[in-house]
């Protein structure tokens, strides 16, 4: 049996411990992730969904729990390159062109020029800018920005990516665009994915399943399957399931806001 | 071309153009008409004839100047980027140096020059090329720490989580990140290395240099040599400031870009 891509066991994160600016940025989360799935952290800011992400990425240190990445531990997951990460800005190196761009996770490897290069093509293939391997990004529109972002964090063909509100500075054409490639290049590479966003169509159109944490402390409070199937289209977002699901999100995101629901009748 | 860049080449050009060749013009009628000495102010005619004809007088003072000027930039740099570089690896020589650097910038030049030129045999460039080092190296110490500090925070993260040693960290992304800033201290400090290595002249040392120039020009009477030697100090000047924004136009093209967003 395969290990779990990511599996905490009551993870907290205490920030500035000990100090009059405590805070409990994550309390008591579990969460296990299989390989393949889809999965998306929504809740308000605060909610500490973007630190769990960078404690899944071995970025922050848990203060308490047992945490597991492709069963090593997030240490290990990270000098092994486990994982690719993207966030919402694209970060792109304005000096490097993009095919060098995507290459820089694989020169930090050692990978060997013939190698990068080849790899750096077929990443470019797969998010559909091979015309563009030479341009520099500052060439690029927004959207082609975070494509090659994706490429990047997807070029040394991790089990796992970690993304961080990567569509969240595009307008909304572009996102629904880039929401449908995301789905085909994971289909196609059977990559694992948590997906940190604000957005409760995005989450549910992308998801096999939403996470919905609430702030203070911050905590996961309902876990929804989606299960919109693998043919999603544009027609999904049209279809009364979807809208079902949006409102199922919904509901539990105003219950995790306004401590009424799960976490209110909890707290009593 | 189209209508809309003629009109911006003829804005950007022709306007600076116009307006000196009618500064020049109202100048030289002004000393004519109110037949003003040459000591208090000669003509820009008078000035440019005895340009013309000391044209080997002012190149050897220009290239005097210009290579204090330049010895002292190149080094300046030097010393700036390395040590900025030290300073943001170990926070404590960062602690230990800005306070300094800060304390001699304050000191003026004439009082540095003055020790510096007791240090050095009488007929030696090496004080003036010193003082020029000393306020250059201050400039881009300054700059070039600030760029290395504020690397993206993005791009930093990135590289953690590819789990780069601190040496690649520091080659793939806060050394191009400090560029820009980098170039923006070599603008500032271009013209300035000019300007220090002048003053520094004027304050003592060989009889050679614009610095020494101009006022042993001015001394002997020779007002029109004297203007003539401000005139190629300008020129110097110019010079360095140009060739600093080219290079910044050649070395980091993506400031270009967001400056022009």
């Amino acid at each position: 049996m395969t290990a779990a891509s990511v599996e905490a066991v009551s993870v907290g994160k205490v920030f500035n411990v000990g100090t009059r600016k405590q805070v409990d940025a994550l309390v008591d989360v579990s969460l296990t992730i299989q390989p393949g799935e889809f999965v998306s952290l929504i809740g308000p800011s605060g909610c500490g969904k973007s630190t769990l992400l960078r404690v899944f990425a071995d970025l922050l240190e848990p203060t308490s729990g047992t945490l597991s990445i492709n069963g090593k531990s997030p240490r290990q997951a990270r000098l092994d390159q486990d994982y690719g990460m993207a966030f919402q800005q694209a970060g792109l190196f304005d000096w490097r062109n993009v095919s060098k761009n995507i290459e820089l996770p694989l020169e930090i490897r050692g990978w060997d020029a013939a190698k990068r290069r080849a790899r750096s093509q077929e990443m470019l293939e797969l998010v559909k800018l091979s015309d563009f391997a030479a341009h520099m990004p500052w060439q690029l529109s927004g959207g082609m920005q975070q494509r090659v972002a994706i490429a990047r964090a997807l070029a040394a063909h991790p089990p796992l990516l970690l993304m961080d509100e990567p569509f969240g500075a595009l307008d909304e054409m572009t996102r629904e665009h880039m929401q449908a490639e995301l789905l085909g290049i994971c289909a196609a590479t059977s990559t694992t994915v948590v997906f940190v966003t604000h957005s409760i169509p995005e989450a549910v159109y992308l998801s096999d399943r939403v996470v919905v944490m609430s702030p203070r402390p911050g905590r996961i409070t309902t876990i929804i399957d989606v299960g919109l199937g693998t043919g999603r289209n544009d027609d999904t977002r049209e279809a009364s399931e979807f809208y079902g699901k949006i409102t199922e999100v919904r509901e539990a995101l105003r219950g995790a806001e306004f401590g009424v629901g799960a976490r209110g009748i909890e707290d009593r | 071309m189209t209508p809309s860049s003629i009109r911006r080449v003829a804005v950007n050009v022709l306007t600076p153009v116009v307006f000196g060749v009618l500064l020049v013009a109202a100048w030289q009628s002004f000393v004519n008409w109110r037949d003003i000495k040459p000591y208090i102010l000669p003509t820009p005619s008078s000035i440019w004839s005895e340009s013309v004809r000391s044209i080997n007088l002012l190149r050897a003072a220009s290239f005097v100047t210009g290579r204090n000027a330049l010895a002292g930039l190149l080094l300046g740099i030097v010393v700036g980027c390395g040590l900025a570089m030290i300073a943001n690896r170990f926070r404590f020589v960062s602690e230990l140096v800005t306070p300094l650097a800060a304390a001699i910038s304050a000191v003026p030049i004439v009082v540095i020059v003055s020790i510096l030129n007791n240090m050095f045999p009488l007929g030696s460039q090496v004080a003036r090329r010193l003082m020029v080092m000393i306020i250059v190296f201050f400039v881009v110490f300054v700059n070039v720490a600030r760029g290395l500090r504020q690397s993206d925070a993005t791009q930093v993260e990135l590289m953690r989580s590819y789990a780069a040693s601190p040496q690649q960290v520091m080659r793939k992304v806060r050394l191009p990140n400090a560029l820009p800033y980098l170039f923006t201290a070599i603008k500032i400090a271009a013209p300035i290395s000019v300007t220090t290595a002048f003053v520094s002249e004027y304050f003592g040392g060989t009889q050679d240099g614009l610095g020494q120039k101009i006022p042993a020009a001015m001394s002997n009477s020779k007002f029109p040599l004297g203007w003539a030697y401000v005139g190629a100090a300008c020129v110097l000047g110019l010079v360095f400031f140009a060739v600093a924004n080219i290079l910044e136009f050649v070395a980091v093209p993506w400031q270009r870009k967001r400056i022009s967003r």
